[in-house]
């Protein structure tokens, strides 16, 4: 079983802790452990000059649940290398809404990872949502599936609308002229 | 009808090669239930009582007689004969094993058709007036504009995962045919005060076990800004709208929630940083996609003689073009509505034959096309005048003429509890009752236009709440009753009707039917249809006679 992930568009080793608030648990006093870690946006709140330096260099990422405001991350942006919005179920689409905006809106440079639940299905919007990175659950594929996955980013190769990885809708993306009949 | 470019015709193929591969994963046991579910609903595969569903979308109700003989194929070959026309316009088949979906699928791309997003938390098929292009009260012709929809609406990355369901209807024509006021949103077609087009938008419609009507969020949206619009709307309610409960998930609850016009600012703040974006339309857009629609150009002709001979000496005739002949802009042409209601038959199912049979229709006498109608019927846009006797002619021999379009026995059904495990009771076989208490052709004349909407559970797959006369199943200690409403109506003036009192058994459904009418018959003015005498004297009159004819329902004696 893999605990790999997809970055973009390869499958690469990538440990990093995902710290998350525990009932009860108050983001100023949580211990943030040592090295690469996902911290949720109420620890970064609280503690971000303790973890400033940190997250300059990449070592410290910013993860939102669905449905917390991304607009919260809008002055920390040149800071953040790494955002990650999370699929607490895959059926839950509020992280591709969250995604656009980060990048189109926001205009976020760095790395952006879906995680939670992540699966093979969902890799072509996420990817045009703006993610490029991609964290399934640890376990949830092996090695060899995660190879195989790879394909269903591409599933969709001219999609119609305009996405952030397709700046353009279709209609001005490609000349769609009356020439480019297809055979009846 | 629209033509496919490259592009759609790819796009459609690699969804067929993308759910084949799913529907492999999910039996090698790679996908679980539960993550197998969405896609295969987003490929319209339901799991119901007996078997899988496959619902195919008739993109805003246009087919081709290519079209018809392959679903008339798939019927014959990879389900028991038939299928049937749904409420939203689509066709739905009742006996597919999934295994074969994949290569039915793979039929339909072959004739630009296929299943994507006809069920699941995501943009629905989108639907239109069946008579659009050639009705007489149109304004613009909604057709153009419902495929920059679809197109739009199709595979968009952002709003496959909704909270709910999303269901866009859009009307060109003076008579809203497309019931738009209960759809999530509803598009309506005006022009400006300067004369420039736009649409007025609607948002939060819908039925289901909350009904309400839609209501305006935008008087006027320039037709260049519409995707961005929607979108907009399409952001806040993705980002916003319920999911801890999926019968307050809908994009309704949320309006309501907000209050119409918080809602409103939300969406017009979110527009904002849309409008003039890259999605905007253009002139050029609109023309080539108008451009491929290739519609049969039509000169007036000079009024059919023959035809109006007929129509004098000929009553079967008569009553047919009464009924199912409606008038088209260009002279000397009609449109014709096939009744799918004969008598003891499901509403809106079709064989397999029947299927070719329309095609054929289609090819002599219409150009090719057909729509079909949220009524569960079949429209062919323009016919000749010349050509209506012939018609009806071969339209009988397939059953396919029963004059009754918009009659007491054109009833509205969902497929109830003979196929759906959602049901709470039955639905066909109340449709068929009624339809066999009032099978006298001069009465159903005499008490006019009327509609009947049965649905076999809340969820209103049957349209009950806009019935005039709505018949909900409901479930009384594990029996199968039926709760009535009056007073709904669809179109313009649309409303919700009203409860008329305690449920009925199945077997009082005909009397009861029979009640409403005897009050209206005894209590209507000259010319006033079923709906205006409800409106004009209220529910009560008819909720009097319907209880005091009541047989009280008595336990037999034990002897
Ligand atoms: C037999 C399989 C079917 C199942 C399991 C099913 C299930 C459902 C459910 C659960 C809803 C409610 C969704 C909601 O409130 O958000 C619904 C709504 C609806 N269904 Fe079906 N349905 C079936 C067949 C049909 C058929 C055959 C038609 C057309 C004749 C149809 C037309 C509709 C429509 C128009 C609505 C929307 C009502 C509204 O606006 O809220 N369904 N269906
Ligand atoms: S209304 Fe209810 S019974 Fe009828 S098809 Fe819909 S879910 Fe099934």
């Amino acid at each position: 079983m893999s605990d790999k992930i997809i970055k973009n568009g390869c499958v690469v080793e990538d440990e990093r802790l995902t710290v998350k608030l525990a009932e009860g648990e108050a983001a100023a006093d949580i211990a943030v452990p040592a090295g690469r870690v996902l911290v949720p946006l109420a620890v970064w709140q609280a503690r971000r000059d303790e973890l400033l330096a940190r997250a300059r260099s990449g070592e410290v990422g910013v993860w939102l649940a669905a449905g917390e405001d991304v607009a919260a991350l809008a002055g920390d942006l040149e800071v953040l290398q790494l955002i990650a919005l999370h699929f607490p179920k895959f059926t839950d689409g509020r992280s591709y809404s969250a995604a656009t905006l980060l990048r189109k809106r926001h205009g976020f440079k760095g790395e952006l990872r879906a995680i939670g639940e992540v699966l093979r299905d969902q890799f072509n919007y996420m990817t045009r949502c703006g993610f490029d990175a991609l964290q399934p659950q640890a376990g949830r594929y092996t090695d060899a599936q995660l190879e195989a996955a790879l394909a269903s980013i591409g599933d969709f190769t001219q999609p119609y609308q305009a996405s952030v990885k397709d700046p353009l809708p279709l209609f001005r993306r490609m000349d769609r002229g009356a020439d480019r009949e297809v055979q009846q | 009808m629209y033509q496919y470019d490259e592009y759609d015709q790819r796009i459609v193929d690699e969804r067929v090669a993308q759910f084949a591969d799913q529907t492999r994963r999910y039996l090698a046991g790679e996908l679980s239930e539960d993550e197998f579910r969405p896609l295969r609903l987003q490929n319209g595969l339901y799991i119901q009582r007996h078997a899988p569903m496959l619902r195919i979308a008739v993109p805003y109700g246009n087919l081709n007689s290519k079209q018809l003989r392959t679903l008339g194929h798939i019927a014959r070959t990879f389900d028991r004969g038939y299928g049937h026309i749904t409420t939203r316009q689509n066709i739905q088949f009742n006996w597919p094993r999934l295994e074969d979906v994949p290569a039915i699928l793979d039929l339909l791309a072959k004739v630009q058709m296929h299943a994507i997003q006809t069920s699941g938390n995501c943009i629905r098929n989108v639907t239109a007036d069946p008579f659009a292009g050639v009705a007489a009260d149109e304004i613009v012709d909604p057709r153009p504009w419902c495929e920059i929809v679809r197109q739009w609406s199709t595979f968009h990355p952002e709003f496959a995962f909704l909270p709910r369901k999303f269901k866009i209807a859009v009307n060109g024509a003076k008579e809203d045919r497309a019931v738009i006021q209960i759809h999530d949103i509803g598009l309506d077609l005006v022009r400006n005060a300067a004369g420039e087009l736009g649409f007025r938008v609607l948002v939060g419609g819908g039925l289901g076990r909350t009904p309400i009507i839609g209501e305006e969020v935008a008087a006027f949206v320039p037709w260049q800004q519409i995707l961005n619009y929607c979108e907009a709307i399409l952001r806040v309610y993705n980002l916003h709208g319920r999911r801890d409960n999926a019968y307050k998930a809908r994009i309704k609850i949320l309006v309501k929630a907000l209050g119409v016009p918080e809602f409103a600012r939300q969406v017009e703040e979110e527009f904002a940083h849309l409008k003039d974006g890259p999605s905007t339309l253009t002139q050029a857009e609109i023309e080539r996609v108008a451009s491929r629609f290739n519609d049969p150009v039509l000169s007036p002709l000079e009024q059919d003689a023959a035809y109006r001979a007929r129509l004098a000496e000929d009553k079967a005739f008569a009553a047919w073009a009464r009924r199912n002949v409606r008038e088209h802009r260009v002279q000397g042409y009609a449109s014709v509505v096939l009744s799918l209601k004969p008598y003891g038959v499901a509403p809106g199912d079709l064989t397999a034959d029947q299927f070719d049979a329309v095609a054929d229709l289609a090819d002599r006498y219409a150009f090719g096309e057909v729509r079909s109608t949220h009524e569960q019927n079949i429209v062919l846009a323009s016919v000749r005048e010349a050509d209506l006797v012939a018609l009806w002619q071969d339209a009988r021999a397939i059953g396919l003429a029963t004059p009754n379009i918009g009659l007491l026995t054109d009833i509205i059904s969902c497929p109830g509890g003979d196929f759906c495990a959602l049901a709470n009771a039955k639905s066909i076989p109340i449709a068929n009752a009624i339809q066999d208490r009032f099978d006298k052709l001069d009465y159903l004349f005499d008490i006019g236009d009327i509609e009947i909407n049965i649905s076999g559970c809340m969820n209103a797959c049957g349209h009950h709440h806009v019935g005039h006369i709505g018949i909900l199943g409901v479930d009384k200690n594990g029996e199968e009753f039926y709760q009535v409403t009056i007073g709904g109506s669809q179109g313009n003036d649309a409303a919700l009707g009203k409860v008329i009192g305690p449920s009925f058994a199945a077997a009082e459904m005909p009397d009861v039917i029979s009640a409403l009418i005897d009050t209206y018959v005894a209590l209507r003015h000259d010319d006033e249809r079923f709906i205006d005498t409800v409106r004009r004297i209220g529910v009560e009159p008819f909720k009097t006679r319907v209880y005091a004819d009541r047989q009280p329902q008595r336990k037999p004696a034990h002897v």
